[in-house]
């Protein structure tokens, strides 16, 4: 009876792994086709000096990853976008977290400003680039600046602060945070606002009777629902400004020497320019490796936090 | 829900049933031949000639347009890795991928074709665009000597001059030398007019304006002599070269911008005479013209500094076609190249696309702006038919230091010593994997 | 009374200030959002000579004949057709297959799940640019290099990874409770998941549609890569082609650029409403 049992017991298990089996198989197989190839070949390739034509590639071990860790450019680079990540996380997603806050009361046009602060996003980068560059255009024709930003400034009297904005070290790599900043908030804004309706308006209502103002309100009941869509926004904010690059190319080309490049930059300058393709994926997989760190270490907090 | 699945079945059939109507390829026809480029400008010309070949011959040439270049030239470079490359392309690169390509078999020989009948072929065309295509015996490259690709057109890059804010500024001729050049930008400068426009946003045309001034003021021979290592770049003759873009920069001569500006947009300011002189090839003719066409201009050799030494310009060929090696059709694929550089069709590329024409003959044909351009083919020379060449990571080093002057963060000499340091590097590398 | 009143008129007062703020601050906001899109239309609407000399707001003499130019000389006719059968395709089979994977990883028990799961969150992070070579390379072995089939799996396996990521976060959120029922009513995993996860995923799903949508339609890097037919491009790439002989002519320019980015306007207008639903039912809550 027993042994019965457990045999029709295994048999039933057996299927249903099977059968769930089934329901990841589409993707997995794709993904096998589609990535585990390339991948294994970037890594390889990371071991090996190649020119990305030769037939002859010559294995120099993990040669590639020491030139790395001592590449200067690489690691100023890495901090760039990290620079560029940091103004996103603070300036795009407190402006998401205002705008989400102001439309999620009851107002007027609501439903248009939720069809308009998603326009960015949807612009391709190589337009957003195309455009800025003409706001933010240093020319001067006949004395006078040309470019929307310092055209402004010249009418409002501010000439001091009329500079280059795209061609100063000192401001290129803000401007381009910024716009990538503007164009990546609709998406932060659409899921804080999401995050916001789901709250239980009762718990506003027990916080009015207990009489507390609409900043208590705002530190005890708003933030602490919020926390877990925030780390989500978060970590989807850090995934796509630490591979902006686009977005780079169409604001200042491969000008400005080493200030406005991004470890994906180097990435298509190792492969294109310099023709250093293992070079290229030694920097590929040393990058990954950073970006599935920070996303994981992201997760540990946000499950931190909940348990707080 | 029923609706929304009723709809979206009804759409995925008609979805299916488009896709397999045009995924109906025709199979490999043995007269048609496959031609990939990345000229945008070019491609409905191209389309057009091949219909009258097709009338001509019966044979079908596929023209496909990549664009933007960058695009195509990774196009290129995978698809040789996956040996799936059309009869006639292009390569985008420097003549050491050029000649990578064709050692590990990608391009076909052409000498024979060129050398037919007491080398017809090879007469027609400009020696100087055919210089690029050619492998000189000996040559550093180890590729059999031999010429390998064959030139759409010739262009070279100037100094362009615009007529009317010179004469504003009080000069009714161009700057003959360096400094008259400097004196002359002080002069628009006070009426309110920036100097020079470049497309210095992009690597290979700051690269280009400083291989000018170096050539004039070292010549050639040294100019090599530091490619192979033997002179350094810390050298007072490069230094001065560095030193140029450092006087650009301290006598306001450059417009706001520049080191970022891609050239469509430089392209854009001169047209528009938001500066007096611009940095470009003979290409830009057809975009003033289209931009401006009442913008009156004149060419010049960049201004020289020193006597000692000629001044050199980039040009030669402009555009370039190979013929896969691997080809079934090569023969067919060869015979279209070569009538697409015979003099009529020649004629009617310089006449649509307002190119220099790489056939001789066919220079008839062309404005008089061109004309000009045409008349400095002389003083032309190229990286691609330099004995040697400098390794990319150096020259990626060298164009970025250039841009560190223009933005003010290094001087001259420190550029020169990191590039030095670099190329010191690279020759240490050099020697080990010997 | 008198003496009641005032009070609340100042409250009125107050509120009505606030809401003013609150409204400059959201218009300022919406003016820069705007403002591309308008200066696109605007730019499509002029001639190549007044485009550069005029400065006034609003062109005096309108040039719809632009959007005509640019839809005829750039081929829009069948890149458009191209680009939206790609764009319906993958979003239709990310949709199915990302929704199988996500329910199985939230809801089903099986060896090696985490594995799995994990192994499609970290392949999000590494970057695109180096698998050029590879991927041609491997396209062309299985015969797919050139062909609709092959781009569209290729798209598919792009978007992969977030789709899976998003639904498993909003199936993890999802209450049970119907899903058991209809198992004790004796359903299969593949009927509840069509019948039951399906339809309260819609939400979700919405976001996974125009997420994709996105990035499929503004795409050309891999199409450039993997296509070559001209009759089998897409919108993307045709624009940059099309910038080559109209390079001089902004006007038409804008014109091609305002035609690629309506479409995907008009799908994000469609489905915004879903989104705000699909993320408060918790799609977002990691």
């Amino acid at each position: 009876m027993s042994t019965n049992a457990a045999k029709t017991f295994n048999f039933s298990k057996l299927r249903y792994t099977l059968e769930s089996f089934a329901f990841i198989f589409p993707a997995v197989s794709i993904f096998s086709i589609f990535y585990i190839f390339p991948f294994f070949y970037i890594f390889k390739l990371s071991l090996y000096e190649w020119n990305g034509l030769s037939p002859f590639m010559s294995f120099i071990g993990l040669e590639n990853f020491i030139e790395l860790m001592r590449d200067k450019i690489w690691w100023t680079s890495m901090w760039h976008a990290c620079y560029i990540t940091l103004i996103a996380l603070t300036f795009q997603n407190m402006l998401a977290f205002g705008l989400a806050l102001a439309c999620d009361r009851e107002i007027r046009l609501k439903k248009f400003y939720r069809v308009v602060f998603f326009l960015p996003p949807v612009l391709s980068e190589v337009v957003v680039g195309f455009i800025w560059r003409w706001v933010l255009n240093a020319g001067e024709q006949n004395g006078e600046p040309y470019g929307l930003l310092n055209f402004a400034l010249m009418k409002s009297g501010l000439n001091h602060l009329i500079t280059d904005w795209l061609s100063n070290p000192d401001t290129a790599l803000t401007c381009i945070a910024i716009v990538h900043s503007w164009k990546g908030f609709g998406w932060g804004f659409i899921m804080l606002l999401a995050g916001l309706q789901t709250i239980d308006k009762q718990l506003y209502e027990a916080a009015k009777v207990d009489g507390a103002n609409s900043w208590e309100t705002f530190k005890n009941v708003t933030v602490p629902m919020m926390i877990p869509v925030i780390l989500v926004v978060m970590i989807l904010t850090v995934l796509g400004s630490m591979q902006v690059f686009v977005l780079i190319l169409s604001m200042v080309g491969q000008g400005l020497e080493y200030e406005a490049e991004v470890p994906v930059t180097r990435i298509l300058a190792a492969m294109t320019s310099s023709k250093q393709y293992g070079y290229a994926c030694a920097m590929g997989v040393t990058f990954g490796a950073i970006l599935i760190f920070i996303s994981f270490s992201f997760k540990k907090i946000s499950e931190r936090m909940k348990q707080v | 829900m029923k609706k929304i699945i009723s709809f979206c079945l009804v759409l995925t059939s008609f979805m299916v049933s488009f896709g397999f109507v045009s995924c109906s390829r025709p199979k490999k026809d043995p007269n048609t031949i496959t031609l990939w480029h990345w000229m945008t400008d070019r491609d409905k010309t191209f389309k057009e000639l091949a219909a009258q070949y097709k009338e001509l011959t019966g044979i079908d040439v596929q023209i496909e347009l990549f664009a933007p270049s960058d695009s195509y030239t990774q196009k290129v470079v995978a698809s040789a890795q996956a040996k799936i490359l059309p009869d006639i392309y292009g390569v985008l690169d420097t003549k050491e991928t050029f000649a990578n390509f064709i050692k590990y078999g990608y391009i076909a020989d052409l000498t024979q074709e060129f050398k037919k009948n007491d080398g017809e072929w090879e007469k027609e065309l400009f020696t100087k665009a055919l210089d690029a295509n050619r492998f000189e015996p000996g040559n550093g490259y180890d590729v059999p000597p031999g010429i390998y690709g064959v030139p759409l057109d010739v262009t070279n890059i100037q100094m362009l001059y615009n007529k009317k804010l010179l004469k504003k500024a009080g000069y009714d001729a161009p700057p003959e030398t360096y400094d008259e050049f400097l004196e002359m930008a002080k002069a628009l400068k006070r009426i309110g007019v920036p100097g020079l426009v470049s497309g210095w946003g992009e690597l290979w045309l700051a690269d280009c304006f400083a291989s000018n001034y170096a050539f004039n003021i070292m010549g050639e021979e040294k100019v090599m002599a530091t490619y192979r290592g033997e002179v350094p770049y810390t050298d007072k003759d490069w230094v001065r070269v560095f030193q140029i873009f450092k006087d650009l920069v301290d006598g306001d001569v450059l417009v706001k911008g520049v080191v970022t500006k891609p050239n469509k947009e430089a392209e854009q300011d001169f047209a528009l005479e938001r500066a007096a002189f611009a940095f470009n090839g003979s290409w830009s003719v057809n975009v003033y013209k289209e931009i401006n066409p009442d913008l009156e201009y004149g060419v010049i050799l960049p201004p020289a500094i020193s006597n000692k030494y000629p001044m050199r310009i980039w040009g030669g060929a402009g555009s370039n076609f190979v013929i896969s090696n691997t080809s079934p059709n090569k023969e067919k694929a060869i015979a279209f190249v070569r009538w697409l550089t015979s003099q009529k069709q020649q004629a009617y590329l310089a006449e649509q696309t307002r190119n220099l024409p790489s056939n001789k003959k066919a220079l008839s044909s062309i404005s008089k702006v061109l004309e000009e351009f045409a008349q400095s083919m002389d003083n032309t020379t190229h990286p691609t038919i330099w004995p040697v060449n400098e390794s990319p990571v150096v020259t990626e080093k060298y164009t970025k230091g250039l841009q560190s002057i223009i933005i003010g963060k290094k001087s001259p000499e420190e550029v020169a010593k990191e590039i030095q340091e670099v190329k010191e590097k690279e020759m240490e590398k050099e020697q080990r994997r010997k | 009374m008198a003496k009641a009143k005032i009070p609340i008129n100042r409250y009125q007062v107050f509120q009505s200030t606030k809401y003013l703020f609150i409204h400059i601050f959201l218009m300022s906001v919406a003016a820069t959002c705007i403002f591309p899109l308008f200066w696109m239309v605007r730019s499509a609407l002029m001639t190549k000579e007044t485009i550069f000399i005029d400065k006034s707001l609003f062109p005096s003499a309108l040039q719809w004949g632009n959007f005509v130019k640019a839809w005829i000389g750039g081929n829009f006719g069948t890149y458009f057709l191209n680009s939206l059968f790609y764009t319906f395709s993958v979003v239709v089979g990310i949709v199915i297959i990302s929704s199988l994977a996500a329910y199985a990883f939230s809801r089903l028990r099986f060896p090696g799940k985490d594995f799995f799961f994990y192994m499609f969150v970290a392949a999000m992070m590494i970057p695109l640019p180096g698998s050029f070579v590879p991927l041609v390379v491997l396209m062309n072995k299985i015969g797919l290099v050139n062909t609709r089939l092959g781009y569209i799996l290729c798209m598919i396996n792009v978007g992969l990874s977030m789709s899976i990521l998003l639904l498993k976060t909003f199936f993890d959120k999802m209450p049970s409770d119907l899903e058991d029922a209809a198992r004790i009513d004796g359903c299969g995993k593949i009927r509840i998941w069509w019948n039951v996860a399906l339809p309260l995923a819609r939400p979700a799903i919405a976001v996974v549609v125009i997420f994709n949508s996105l990035n499929v339609w503004n795409e050309f890097i891999l199409a450039n890569l993997l296509l070559t037919d001209d009759s089998l491009m897409t919108l993307q790439t045709g624009l940059f082609k099309f910038q080559g002989p109209n390079l001089a002519d902004y006007p038409v320019l804008m014109a091609g650029l305002t035609i690629a980015a309506i479409p995907i306007i008009i799908i994000y207008l469609f489905m915004q409403k879903h989104i705000i639903k699909g993320l408060s039912s918790g799609a977002v809550v990691g």
